[in-house]
Parts: C-alpha cells; sequence; structure tokens
C-alpha cells in the first residue's frame, strides 16, 4: 500500500523549480533515504511532503493521514539554538498533537517525555538549555522529540550530518526501531555507505529524479555521476515549461 | 526616617497613581520586551513607539487631553503602521527594518508637526516624555486594561510562540499557530506601546520594556526565569524612580527609566549570567 503517492510534481520557488516532475510512490512501512547534492530539492521535497510548500504543478496524495500525522526533524540550521528554552519543554513539544497550544502536561505526558530523553541518552540534560548541547546532544534531543510524537510517517531531513559515529549508530537504531514498528520513513542524507548499509529503498534526486528504487539498483556509479553533474542554479530567463506529465 | 522616604512619598494621590500605572506596565510590557531581545527586534520596537506619536496627536487634536481619543489614535496609527511596513517590505525590495524605520521617522516628525499646531511646549514635553505623574483615573483604567487583556493573550500564545521563536519548521508541521502567534504578539507590542507611551512618553515608552528584558539576560539562562527578572527589575525601576523624583524633584518619566539604567549596568558588571565581574575573575575551572 502506498504511503505516499507523488503524480508528476514540480515544487519550488516563485515558479522556479526546484523539485522537477517528480512520479512514483513510497511503500506504507517503508524505509527510504533521499540522496542528492546540495540543492538537489531534498528540503524542498520534504516541504512539500509535510505540506508547508504547495506544488507548482501535480499532487501529492498522503493515503490515510493529514499532515499532522507526520513526524517531521527540520535540519539544524533552522532552529534558534540562542534561544533559552530547556530540553525537557523542547523534547515535550512533541507531544503537541495531544496537547495543544494550550494543554497541560499530566503524569502520563510527563512520563512519556521522560522515556523520551532517556532513550536517547539525554538523562540528566532535562533543565540543560538547548545553546549548552552539542551538535550531537542536540540532534539526540531531537530524535527524542520524535519519538513521543508517536508518527506513522517520519520525515528526517539531514538527521546524520555533523555528527560523530556513535551518537549516528544510535540514531539509526532508533531508525531502525521505527522501522520494525511499522513505520513510514525517509531521510535525507549525504552519507552513501551509511544508506547502503541501512536503507532498502534510495530516491537518487537531483532537481528531477534521477534513479527510485531498491538501493543496490540505484546507488550505481553512472547514477551517482548523473547527479553530480546537475546544474544547480535558476536560470532567470528560463521559458515555461512545457514537458508532459 | 525609612518610612518617610520609601513609603510616605505614596501617601499622596498622584504617586499612587503612578506606582499602580508602572507596576500594571511591568507585567505586561517587560515579558513583550523578553521576546523582543530574544527575536533580535529589539529596535523594532523602539521605531513602533515613535511612530504611534502622529496617531496619539490627531487625537489631540481632535479631543484635546483626553486619554481615550489620544490612546485610540495611537492604538489605530501603531497597527497601519505596524501593516504597511509589512507589506510594503513584502511587495518592494525595502527589507522590513528599513520599511519601518521610514515609516517612523515621518511619523514622528508629523506627530511633532501636528501637536505644535494646537498644543504648547509644555503639551509637547508631556508627548514625547510622557506625564507619569499627571495620571488621572481614565489613563489608569486604560493601562490597567492593558495589562490585563496582554497577559491572558501571553498565556493563551505562549506556547506557540516560543516554538515559532525556536523551530519554526516544526511548529508549522504540527499546527498553524504560529503566524497567528506571531500577528497577536505584534498587535500586544503596540498595545503595551500605547500604554507605556501614556506614562511614559512616546521616546521613553520603549524603555520600561527593553531594559528590564536587558537586565534579565544578565541573571536568567531559560525564558521563564527571564521573564520573571524582567517584571521585578520593571517594577523596582518603577518604584525607585517615583520614590527618587519625588525626593529630589526630577521628572518622573525619566527617572524611571535611569533607575532601569543602574540596575541595567549592576547586571552587566555582575549578573550572574555573562556578567564581566564573573569573567574577570580568575576562577579554576571545574572537574567535569
Amino acid at each position: 500500500m502506498a504511503a505516499i503517492r507523488f503524480s508528476d510534481v514540480t515544487l519550488g520557488y516563485d515558479r522556479h523549480p526546484a523539485v522537477h516532475h517528480l512520479t512514483g510512490t513510497v511503500e506504507a512501512g517503508s524505509l527510504t533515504a533521499v540522496v542528492g547534492p546540495n540543492g538537489a530539492g531534498k528540503s524542498t521535497l520534504f516541504k512539500g511532503i509535510t505540506g508547508t510548500l504547495k506544488p507548482l504543478a501535480g499532487h501529492i496524495e498522503r493515503n490515510g493521514f493529514g499532515v499532522r500525522d507526520i513526524g517531521y526533524l527540520p535540519q539544524a540550521a533552522e532552529i534558534d539554538r540562542s534561544f533559552p528554552i530547556t530540553v525537557y519543554d523542547m523534547v515535550a513539544m512533541g507531544l503537541w498533537r495531544q496537547t495543544g497550544p494550550f494543554g497541560g502536561l499530566g503524569h502520563k505526558q510527563n512520563n512519556a517525555i521522560e522515556a523520551g530523553i532517556a532513550a536517547v541518552g539525554l538523562t540528566g540534560f532535562e533543565q540543560r538549555v538547548i545553546g549548552t548541547l552539542s551538535g550531537g546532544q542536540m540532534q539526540r534531543m531531537l530524535f527524542a522529540r520524535l519519538l513521543i510524537q508517536d508518527a506513522r510517517l517520519i520525515v528526517l531531513d539531514e538527521p546524520f550530518s555533523a555528527i560523530d559515529g556513535k551518537t549516528c549508530n544510535d540514531l539509526m537504531q532508533l531508525v531502525r526501531r521505527w522501522h520494525q514498528e511499522g513505520r513510514t520513513i525517509i531521510a535525507a542524507t549525504h552519507d552513501i555507505e551509511l544508506v547502503r548499509a541501512n536503507f532498502p529503498q534510495t530516491l537518487l534526486l537531483a532537481r528531477e529524479p534521477v534513479a527510485w528504487g531498491p538501493t543496490r539498483e540505484v546507488l550505481t556509479t553512472e547514477n551517482l555521476h548523473t547527479a553530480r553533474c546537475m546544474c544547480e542554479a535558476f536560470d532567470e530567463s528560463a521559458e515555461t515549461c512545457v514537458q508532459a506529465a | 526616617m525609612i518610612y518617610d522616604a520609601l513609603i510616605a512619598p505614596f501617601e499622596l494621590d498622584v504617586m499612587r497613581r503612578a506606582l499602580v500605572a508602572t507596576f500594571a506596565l511591568s507585567f505586561s510590557a517587560a515579558p513583550i520586551g523578553v521576546f523582543l531581545m530574544l527575536r533580535r527586534m529589539s529596535l523594532i520596537g523602539d521605531a513602533l513607539s515613535h511612530a504611534i506619536l502622529p496617531g496619539a496627536a490627531i487625537g489631540f487634536l481632535i479631543a484635546g487631553l483626553s486619554v481615550f481619543a489620544m490612546a485610540g489614535g495611537a492604538l489605530i496609527t501603531g497597527f497601519l503602521i505596524t501593516i504597511g511596513a509589512g507589506l510594503i517590505a513584502r511587495a518592494t525590495p525595502i527589507k522590513e527594518d528599513a520599511s519601518l524605520a521610514a515609516f517612523f521617522l515621518i511619523s514622528l516628525a508629523l506627530g511633532v508637526v501636528i501637536v505644535s499646531v494646537k498644543g504648547s511646549d509644555e503639551d509637547l514635553v508631556h508627548f514625547l516624555f510622557g506625564s507619569a505623574m499627571t495620571i488621572k483615573s481614565p489613563a489608569l483604567i486604560l493601562i490597567a486594561a492593558i495589562a490585563s487583556v496582554s497577559l491572558v493573550a501571553f498565556a493563551l500564545i505562549w506556547r506557540s510562540l516560543v516554538m515559532e521563536c525556536v523551530d519554526p519548521g516544526f511548529l508549522r508541521s504540527v499546527s498553524g499557530a504560529g503566524s497567528s502567534a506571531h500577528i497577536a504578539f505584534l498587535a500586544l507590542l503596540v498595545l503595551n506601546l500605547v500604554g507605556g507611551f501614556l506614562v511614559l512618553g512616546t521616546l521613553l515608552a520603549i524603555g520600561i520594556m527593553m531594559i528590564p528584558a536587558f537586565i534579565a539576560r544578565f541573571w536568567a539562562r531559560d525564558i521563564t526565569g527571564m521573564i520573571a527578572v524582567a517584571i521585578g527589575s520593571a517594577m523596582i525601576s518603577g518604584y525607585a524612580g517615583l520614590v527618587i523624583s519625588h525626593s529630589v524633584g526630577l521628572p518622573a518619566g525619566p527617572t524611571i527609566i535611569l533607575a532601569a539604567g543602574a540596575l541595567y549596568a549592576l547586571s552587566v558588571i555582575a549578573g550572574p549570567a555573562g556578567g564581566l565581574l564573573w569573567l574577570a575573575l580568575p576562577r579554576r575551572h571545574l572537574r567535569a
């Protein structure tokens, strides 16, 4: 069963496409890596999936869940780390769908938050403000938030960038656990070896989809070369795209 | 003796009213200041506080020194300018801060011209630096209402506002509350600037909002603590400023802001969260 179906989707900004003519499906319960150079449209694709960016053309069909059912891990750079919020409060935000903007945290919620923090190995850091965390600890905290969000579809934007091997292993273990629990997971990453070892499915993206399918068939030398040759810049004087669907 | 210096001044009606007004403002304006500071918008508030002058001046032109006319006019221009500056920034290459700066300079000049047409120099001084010592009941009720509305609104948007500041991408993925929280916050900002205007005038209204926030940065590390410190230091400044202005015979508004300034200086030097003294002190590092 398809969890997400893309039908000739073009996503972009100001009429310029960043993801061009994407068609395909993400199966429910699958574990998919999105691989591609910087500017390939990975983050843009994720904004399309989470519904924060409307497609310029085509449509994205989500099967059986709304955009609010998606657990989304933003790129670390999008978070204002100087803001004085504690680890506990930040992780607690994973319960937003239960509590909403007003609801209080009861005994059950507090237990869930503490369990989430413990699962990523941050026990003892609850009252630290996020500005004092290392890059790896920051990422662990964001995974704790995802963990208690308990989402059926999980979208991870570069979850393993700029973290060390141990943290990467620990977090990858969480991803595998989510996979075993039958959740659908899509993750953007630049680590080809990590993808080969852990992700059954891969979408190789370079503004346009280069290949999509079982990882072994997608990550060939030839395909990776094609992806690297992608033209990154928007053409300011580009004509209207007339490619048939 | 101590009673004479610290409590007796408030046996006067005007002093009591001024104290209540500054306390009420402390509760609503100081938390807003903390958020402005954390969002690096400190100067936006400054610009906006000047921008409300022509509205207040037009109210004055129509109805004389009526609090409701002036506050109403100020409120309307405040909202118009916030929206106008935002729209111009979105539609043209001008950035939002530049757009707002243009608006506030024009507004300030326009406001001063309008007040001068009808009023005396004394009126103008009241507009620019406030009239803490002549606050009447209607102004007091208005300020108390603004503070009450602000506190309730703050409680409602708190969680969304914090998330909108820290991690807007995540907030968008779980809720659509982010942009409405931002708009509500801007509305609260305008509302409190109008309240501050009634006590401290258009040039100093922002002082009771921002300086306590800067003080708080030196004493607390998390947002809740910062807001508590900001409210507390705004109240202390208000009280100390009024007592000093009464005993020495200085204008109340500027003295309140100077009291806050003194607290700020103390915090920069001795505040436990990053004060200069702790940096200069040669303390051994910890084991872990």
